[in-house]
């Protein structure tokens, strides 16, 4: 397995070999932001590129073809046209909170995005309370969407809002606990400590029964917390014309647009991190020539492959389900997913107690 | 990308303030190149076509709130039981039971929440 620690400890020699300390500190913070804001944008356009295909074909449609090869360029051109529409100020709105409101939403998924494991050695943000932190950063963002759909001053968007606060607040209980559930059977919340655990065989495999239990609400939960598929309601084009972000034009709608997509990124990623190993190839105990094939794949295509085979599934979920009521989706979370996630904790301590797992 | 050397908590401000410049950076050049005209009734808000009746950061349904508080007390309790999470095999039977009782009450929270309907979407 290739380590990226290479590549950066070099860097940081070359750097430390002429600066002084602070300069640079300094500099790497800087260049860390380039790739991130270089990573998050290229993402970004990636996944509305294949969110716009994935969607065509399944309506039998052949999507975006006419920009760029395969229409490739496509996103590119979305970009640059959002950039040249007219940002409108209106009458009736909270001029402080409606400018505010965007930079809370990216705020979060750059700070969640930061903290997932891209590769053996990339890293960036490695806390010992790494997934905790994922947790309490993600929930940032509703407070963005609360914000957005209160300060436009307006009937629509009041409501997305509220559905929106609503239910992702909700969700984030469910996401808690598996993740819960996966940090008991780890025994550890750091990402990069998670990550290694799973040398062996990936946690729903070795996780027994509470696992794959843990991995189902996580998905549905997940689904929910973007405002996706079946639990669009917050942005239900047939009731509410655009949700939250009605009142918002040009750029100003694009940053919702675009972390919208970043965090279905970012929960896949996370659902990659804790139950297919993160950037770990697929390793079963007793098959070393498999295994050792398997290490020849770089860790970062790894990671990015199954965070995005498991987007494909949350977008799957959206042409396969109707759209919930807000009852229906209040009462799935409550008296469903709580109270399974609840019993499925206390199973996971029993297969950890008599030492089921494999 | 790990630099050994870099705090954490600096690389977590340095993530916090690329969302930042990102938001800051294409609202410049949105400012830059879009255009602008100005048409008394664009700064309405947008509601069918005809103006808004009324206020409309107006009083909601009482069951938001309700769900609200359910969620914190349900969150802060599950924040407690992330310290436990880890620490789960070194702390053996002792810790196990002891966080049996706390669980306990937990769900008897929610089967009293649920009991009185306050899971009811009315």
């Amino acid at each position: 397995m290739f380590d990226f620690s290479i590549i950066t400890t070099w860097i940081d020699n070359l750097l430390r070999s002429f600066m002084p300390e602070w300069l640079t500190v300094v500099t790497e913070c800087v260049l860390i932001g380039f790739v991130l804001l270089l990573a998050y944008s290229l993402l970004a356009l990636f996944y509305i590129y294949f969110e716009r295909k994935v969607c065509a074909a399944f309506q039998c449609r052949i999507g975006p073809n006419r920009v760029g090869p395969w229409g490739l360029l496509q996103s590119v051109a979305d970009m640059f046209k959002i950039l040249i529409k007219e940002l409108i100020s209106l009458k009736y709105t909270d001029k402080f909170l409606f400018a505010l409101a965007p930079y809370l939403v990216i705020l979060a998924s750059m700070l969640t995005f930061a903290v997932l494991p891209w590769g053996n050695g990339l890293q960036i943000i490695n806390f010992n309370i790494g997934i905790f932190f994922l947790i309490a950063v993600s929930s940032i963002g509703v407070l963005g969407i609360l914000l957005a759909g209160w300060s436009s001053n307006n009937k629509f968007t009041l409501i997305g809002a509220m559905r929106s606060g609503a239910q992702m607040v909700s969700y984030e209980l469910s996401i808690g606990l598996s993740v819960l559930t996966m940090v008991a059977f780890a025994g550890t919340m750091n990402i990069v400590e998670i990550v290694e655990a799973q040398d062996r065989l990936w946690f729903i495999f070795s996780g027994h029964l509470p696992a794959l239990i843990a991995f189902v609400i996580y998905m549905i939960a997940g689904t929910a917390e973007t405002n996706r598929g079946p639990f669009d309601l917050p942005e239900a084009e047939s009731e509410l014309t655009a949700g939250y972000h009605t009142e918002y034009s040009g750029i100003h709608f694009g940053f919702f647009y675009l972390a919208e997509y970043l965090n279905l990124f970012v929960v896949s990623g996370v659902a990659t991190l804790l139950f297919f190993g993160g950037w770990m190839p697929l390793h079963f105990p007793g098959w070393d020539g498999f295994n050792e094939i398997m290490n020849y794949i770089p860790s970062i295509v790894w990671f990015i492959g199954k965070a995005v085979a498991l987007s494909f599934i949350i977008i799957w979920f959206k042409w396969t389900f109707p759209r919930l009521r807000i009852d229906q989706m209040l009462s799935l979370e409550w008296k469903y997913l709580l109270p399974i996630n609840l019993f499925n904790l206390v199973l996971m301590v029993l297969v950890i107690a008599y030492g089921w797992f494999i | 990308m790990i630099a050994l050397t870099i705090q954490s908590s600096t690389l977590a401000i340095t993530a916090a303030l690329t969302g930042i410049g990102l938001v800051a950076l294409a609202l410049w050049i949105a400012g830059l190149i879009s255009p602008r005209s100005f048409n008394p009734q664009k700064g309405e808000a947008y509601e069918c076509g005809i103006p808004t009746r009324g206020e409309s950061m107006a009083q909601f349904k009482v069951g938001y709130y309700l769900f609200a508080i359910l969620f914190l007390m349900f969150d802060v309790e599950c924040v407690f039981l992330f310290p436990w999470a880890v620490s789960l095999r070194s702390l053996g039977t002792a810790g196990l039971l002891s966080v049996g009782v706390f669980f306990f009450i937990l769900v008897l929270g929610l089967v009293y929440a649920w009991r009185k309907g306050a899971l009811e979407w009315k």
